[in-house]
Formats: structure tokens, C-alpha cells, sequence
């Protein structure tokens, strides 16, 4: 049975969870529901006149070979840069355990990167990058490779990807510090006593282990790489060379803002929210169902 | 690890939502002086100018404060007048560029016309005094001024003095064959690493090509017809030129630097040895280049009988808002005549590169001997200069800067050797028709 004694009234609770209730629907709620209604109109650039047109404007998106096409390279970008950030994050991490002299000051720099806002990141790295003035991008013609990230899509992938993972390295790095740190010492003590090599403790020991730190990684990553990579491709590609790197994030902006498309964008809008419920349930029934803190 | 989840849910659904409800906060005037809010997209030096604009304008007329806020690039700006609009709290003057001419001029109830406004401020106003190919882009067809022409530009081409005279190239290209024939003497002798770039390809290669030849880019007069309007652009004249650049790709003569400004950096770091692009760029490219550069008109085909007639101008003009107080319009129309002065218009002309909106301004320049001692500064405005015909008034589209960003994309399947010169036109041709019938559906016709 379910208690439900602690408070007699109604009002005290209620105030207890009201900020909480203010900001949800002042930041999700109202939103949200803007998102909708307005994806069900088309509207002309000042909103001066709008027309109902129902579901017309989702219609539109499915009959558009870019939107199809804009799901694709989200998802591949996607993946590159969850599985990128948490590959390189991982190891620096299993290094960094590893560390006894200076180990802090490691630590500390690998945190840094985690504090650039993803704009400036992606400033960064375009500068670097630039094909007519950037550093890195000179030194890759003087080894002997063509670039020119403007015209050929697969850099242009390549580098959003690694502004985007390099980014994430720090904020994955602390989780898998902290899940390293919380193994206990004796497991891999007794393993390396009946014999076992480092690679062979990582992987039977170690890695398990941290698999409730790894598949919450994992999502987080993946909500970031759908959703907070916008300012990066914006400083970077802008969704170039010939949508290559068109995320749907990047997309919303693109109809909406410069396309003055409200409607459309709206929809888009409305598709990316159900995506990340979708993504967060699922989420949410794994964490209680499979992984025991 | 549960509200980190929430408090990015909030971020992204606030994301969202921004573009329905952006809400521009904008500080209330408590001042005895009447506040004209002016966003603009004119960053770095131009922006300083900008400034330097309003100070003068300000120290002269004490019950009148211009305010110039930058507002980010020209897409930006739009947007942000855009939200503002729809918040109730829009600038009095909004900078929109040219691509934007079409959708403003279709916002009845938005925009407060010029010609009222100058009618407001001052009866004895004259419209005549503005250079006719400037002006004629942002009048509608009754002949009534709508927005305020203020900075005004032209494609040219830039060369480098210094790699022409190692390459042995003894005269300026004034044809697409000739100037091939010169790329190829710069790229056999390594005068420079790259030969060619261009720069807002679209406006350029097509758009501006297409008025040089006096060959349609869109129906119903380029679009100043009406809004069912069809691009037509996938013809001869431009596939042979887009096949012709193409090629330069291939051979190596042809360096893609970026859809917009970006290409200007190859060529004033030495990289590129010609490169062809706005004449706002002049100012920019003197600062920074060290080497001896000059400014030609764009080269043309001499097949095409008459050519080359004009170029179509780029850039943006002032557009006045609606539902403001008399008393700023007053200050508008005032601060515009001000803008309209000969010696205020000859030196932004001289210092920018942008060219004079005034006949006087370019006399007041002419007289002072500038063009002689900065040989080129006149190049753009002898282009715009030239024998207007119906096809080379413009290219005025709604929806114009999604279309430039569909022929973008398919300009790069080209480079990229994705596509052929006239599948990739003919896509961007239907892909820009469909954003001409959404914009005639959202603004139903009649209305411009």
C-alpha cells in the first residue's frame, strides 16, 4: 500500500513543487504546444496572415527527399560522435586511473574543454581548419592531402564530428573517471594475481563494471549530438557543402529562419520533440529495469 | 543524472520552440529625444562607419537620437526583424539585403514606404536624384521609392597586378576565353598556387551573368512582374558557363572557397590570382592585401550579340517600419536626407566600395579626382551604368535567400563532380520554382 500521510493539506505541496511547475510549463509546456498549434498553419514572413492548413505541412516533410535525407546523416552523425567522444573519453580515463605522479593536473586539462561553449568550439575549429588560412588545414596540404572541407562533404563530416566529440571528451571523461575510481581495488588485485593482463582485466573486469556509467553516457551523448551540436555546424559547415552535413537541428534553423517556412519548421520541430521523448523513455525503462546502482 | 536529463529537455524544447515566439527585448526611450532604432548587419570597418554615420547625424539634429545596433549578418538581421515584428517592438529602420527585397515589398501593413515617409518629413524630396539602376530595384511598379538604397554593390573582378606580370600577361581579360587563356599562363608559370575563385556564386555566375548577356533568369521580368514567377536560369548561356567553370575545377584553375565573403581571404593572402566577387569588397582587400591589385568588370561571351550590358546590383537597402509615432518617421526621413547628401555619399562611396546612390555623390567623387589616384574604385558603377534592358533591371524572387541557398548546394554537386552542369541547374531550377510557389500561396496574389 501506498503511504500518503506527510502532508495534511493540499496547498503546502503544492507550493513546495510549484517553481518547478512555473518553469516546466514557462519552458517545455507553452513552448511545446506553440510548436504545435503553429505547425498546423502556413504563415507569411511577419505572420501577418496565417491559414489552416492541417496536417499539410507534416505531409510536406515526408514527401521531402531532404528530410529523409537530413534523418540519415543525423543519425550518422549521431553515432560518430557518441561513439567517438566515449572511445577516446574512455581511454584518457583508464590513462589518467593509471597516472600517480601529477595525475590532478591531467585530470584538470582534460576537464577544460568541457567549459567552451559549442559556438566557440566550432569557431575554433574552423579557423584551424580553414582551407585559405587555417593552420591545420595548411599543414594537411603540406603532408599532401587535398583539403577543402567548402567542397568535399566527407571533411566536412569528418570535422563537425570531431569538433562536436572533443568537445564531449570532457564531460565523459569526469563519469568515467568517477565509475573507474568506485571499482574496488581488490577485484582487479585478485585478477592480477591469478594472471591476468591488463587488456584481459579491462575488458572482463573493468568494462562491465562500468556499464551503467557507459549506457548513460551513451544517451546523453547521442541527446547532445542531436540536439546541442547546432552551434557548432553553424560556426563550422552551416550545413554544407550541398546539405552533407545537414543535421535536423541545422534544418529547423535553415527553413524556419532563412527559409521563413514557420510552419514547416514548426513541424520539424514538433517530429525532433517526439524524438527525444522517445528517446528518453526508452532511457528511463532501461535504467530501472536493467542497471542496479 | 535525472534533472541534467530535464534540464537539457528544457534547453531543447525551448530550441524548438524559438522559432514561433523569438521575443526581443528592446529598451523603452524615457529620453526627451526621439529614438530611431537602426539594426544593421555592417560588421568590423563597415560597422564603424555605420556608427560614425549616426554620430554626425546625432551631433546635428539634438531632438533626434539614431541608435545603430548590429544585429549579425544579413539572414540574421532579417530574422531578428522578423521576431521583433511579431513582438510588437520592431526597429524603425531595418537593414535588409537585396535577396530580402521581395518578401518586404509583399508585407503590406509591415513596412511604411519610403516615399511616405520622405512625403512625412519633407515635401520638397526628390526621387530623381538617385542612380536609376540603383533606385529602379527598390521602386515598385508605379514608380514609388519603397525602401531607402544605402550600401550598393556589383560584381567585379579582382586581379593580382604582381603574378600577371610573372605569368607575362600583358593585358586585362575582358572574356571568359581570355581569361581562361590567362588562368592557364598563371597556372604553367606557378605565378600563384590557385588561379581563379569567385565568391556568392549565385549572384555572380548566374544572376549577374545572366543580366550581362541581357538573358532570362526568371519569368515575368525576373520576377518584378508578379509572383508566379518560374526560373528559367537552366538555359545555353548559363550552361555553358557553369560547364566552363566546372571545367576549370578539374583542370585545377578553379579554387571554391565558400558561398559568400569568404573567398576574398585566397585572393588577398596571395593565393588566388583573380577573383571575382562584390565591389564591397574593395575596402577589405586594399587593407589587407600586399600586392599590386586591380579592379576590371567582369568578363563576358562577345557571342552574344550587344553584350556586355549591365550588371544588377547586391547589397541592401533601409527599410522603414510600421506603427511607428510621427515623430520618428520625421527623424527617419530626415536622417535619410541626411544618407542622400552628396558629400556624406561620396565618402561612404569612397570608403567602402559600395557605390554612390546620388548622380551628385558620383560627380562630387568624379570632381575630386579620386578615381584617378584609386584607379578601379569607377569599375562598378560604369558597370551599373550600363544600357538597361528588361532583363538586366534585377532578379527580384520571394523566397530568394532559400533559392540562393538551393543553387548553392547545386553549384557544389558541380565542383564536387556530383552532377553535370545541367542536371545540377535544372534541379536548383525546379527546386527554386517550388519556394516561388510557396511564396505566392503564403502572399496571395495581387499583393505586390
Amino acid at each position: 500500500m501506498e503511504k500518503r500521510v506527510i502532508f495534511k493539506n493540499w496547498w503546502l505541496p503544492l507550493l513546495l513543487v510549484a517553481p518547478q511547475l512555473a518553469v516546466t510549463l514557462v519552458f517545455f509546456v507553452w513552448p511545446a504546444s506553440q510548436a504545435l498549434y503553429g505547425s498546423l498553419f502556413v504563415e507569411d514572413a511577419f505572420g501577418t496572415s496565417s491559414e489552416f492548413v492541417g496536417v499539410q505541412n507534416f505531409l510536406g516533410l515526408f514527401n521531402d527527399g531532404y528530410y529523409a535525407h537530413s534523418f540519415g546523416i543525423t543519425v550518422l552523425f549521431s553515432v560518430a560522435v557518441a561513439g567517438l567522444g566515449l572511445g577516446v573519453s574512455l581511454l584518457l580515463a583508464v590513462f589518467a586511473d593509471r597516472v600517480i605522479r601529477g595525475a590532478r593536473l591531467y585530470q584538470t586539462l582534460l576537464i577544460w574543454p568541457y567549459a567552451v561553449a559549442p559556438a566557440i568550439a566550432g569557431v575554433l575549429w574552423m579557423f584551424m581548419f580553414d582551407p585559405s588560412v587555417g593552420v591545420a588545414a595548411w599543414a594537411l596540404k603540406r603532408m599532401g592531402v587535398n583539403w577543402n572541407h567548402l567542397l568535399n562533404g566527407h571533411q566536412a563530416m569528418a570535422l563537425v564530428v570531431f569538433a562536436a566529440a572533443w568537445k564531449q571528451v570532457s564531460y565523459n571523461f569526469i563519469f568515467f573517471l568517477a565509475g573507474l575510481t568506485a571499482i574496488p581495488k581488490s577485484l582487479i588485485e585478485a585478477a592480477a594475481i591469478d594472471g591476468a593482463g591488463p587488456a584481459r582485466r579491462f575488458f572482463d573486469i573493468v568494462f562491465p563494471l562500468l556499464t551503467p556509467t557507459t549506457f548513460f553516457l551513451l544517451v546523453v551523448n547521442i541527446i547532445y549530438a542531436f540536439f546541442d551540436t547546432f552551434g557548432v555546424i553553424d560556426a563550422v559547415t552551416q550545413g554544407g557543402p550541398a546539405k552533407a552535413t545537414e543535421v535536423l537541428v541545422f534544418k529547423i534553423f535553415q527553413d524556419g529562419f532563412k527559409g521563413q517556412d514557420y510552419g514547416g519548421a514548426a513541424a520539424q520541430s514538433v517530429i525532433l520533440m517526439l524524438i527525444v521523448v522517445a528517446l528518453t523513455v526508452a532511457q528511463f525503462r532501461y535504467v530501472e529495469k536493467k542497471v542496479n546502482y | 543524472m535525472i534533472s541534467g536529463l530535464k534540464q537539457r529537455l528544457a534547453r531543447i524544447s525551448a530550441l524548438a520552440a524559438v522559432s514561433l515566439c523569438g521575443v526581443l527585448a528592446m529598451p523603452a526611450s524615457a529620453h526627451a529625444q526621439t529614438e530611431i532604432q537602426w539594426w544593421h548587419a555592417m560588421a568590423g570597418a563597415l560597422g564603424e562607419r555605420v556608427n560614425d554615420l549616426a554620430a554626425k547625424f546625432n551631433a546635428e539634429n539634438k531632438e533626434y537620437k539614431v541608435v545603430p545596433v548590429f544585429k549579425g549578418n544579413y539572414d540574421e538581421t532579417l530574422a531578428a526583424g522578423r521576431a521583433a515584428f511579431r513582438a510588437h517592438e520592431p526597429p524603425a529602420i531595418l537593414q535588409v539585403f537585396e535577396v530580402g527585397t521581395a518578401t518586404m515589398m509583399a508585407s503590406k501593413g509591415v513596412i511604411k514606404p519610403v516615399y511616405e515617409v520622405m512625403a512625412m518629413a519633407d515635401k520638397k524630396w526628390d526621387p530623381s536624384i538617385y542612380v536609376p539602376a540603383v533606385a529602379g530595384y527598390y521602386t515598385d511598379p508605379k514608380g514609388r521609392m519603397l525602401s531607402m538604397p544605402f550600401n550598393s554593390s556589383t560584381p567585379v573582378m579582382y586581379y593580382n597586378k604582381d603574378a600577371f606580370k610573372k605569368a607575362g600577361i600583358t593585358e586585362v581579360p575582358k572574356t571568359w576565353p581570355d581569361l581562361q587563356t590567362a588562368l592557364l599562363k598563371i597556372q604553367s608559370s606557378q605565378a600563384t598556387p590557385c588561379a581563379f575563385t569567385t565568391g556568392w556564386q549565385s549572384w555572380v555566375q548566374l544572376e549577374t551573368m545572366s543580366a550581362w548577356h541581357n538573358e532570362v533568369f526568371a519569368s515575368q521580368s525576373n520576377g518584378f512582374g508578379g509572383l508566379n514567377v518560374n526560373l528559367e536560369f537552366n538555359k545555353e548561356l548559363e550552361i555553358r558557363h557553369i560547364s566552363r567553370l566546372s571545367s576549370w575545377v578539374k583542370s585545377g584553375l578553379f579554387t571554391y572557397a565558400g558561398r559568400k565573403d569568404e573567398p576574398a581571404a585566397k585572393f588577398f593572402t596571395g593565393e588566388c590570382a583573380v577573383l571575382t566577387t562584390s565591389s564591397g569588397n574593395y575596402g577589405n582587400i586594399k587593407k589587407n592585401a600586399k600586392f599590386d591589385f586591380g579592379v576590371a568588370p567582369l568578363p563576358y561571351y562577345d557571342e552574344y550579340k550587344g553584350a556586355p550590358y549591365n550588371t544588377i546590383i547586391g547589397g541592401a537597402s533601409l527599410w522603414v517600419m510600421n506603427g511607428k509615432t510621427p515623430a520618428v518617421y520625421k527623424g527617419v526621413g530626415k536622417f535619410f536626407e541626411f544618407l542622400s547628401r552628396p558629400e556624406i555619399q561620396a565618402e561612404w562611396h569612397q570608403a567602402t566600395g559600395y557605390v554612390p546612390i546620388t548622380k551628385a555623390a558620383y560627380e562630387l567623387t568624379l570632381k575630386s579626382g579620386f578615381y584617378e589616384k584609386n584607379p578601379g574604385a569607377d569599375v562598378a558603377i560604369k558597370e551599373l551604368s550600363g544600357k538597361v534592358q528588361a532583363n538586366s533591371r534585377g532578379v527580384r524572387l520571394g523566397n530568394f535567400v532559400e533559392i540562393r541557398t538551393i543553387i548553392d548546394e547545386e553549384l557544389e554537386n558541380v565542383w564536387s563532380n556530383k552532377k553535370s552542369p545541367k542536371q545540377a541547374l535544372d534541379d536548383a531550377a525546379r527546386r527554386g520554382d517550388e519556394q516561388l510557389r510557396k511564396f505566392e500561396a503564403a502572399n496571395k496574389a495581387g499583393k505586390i
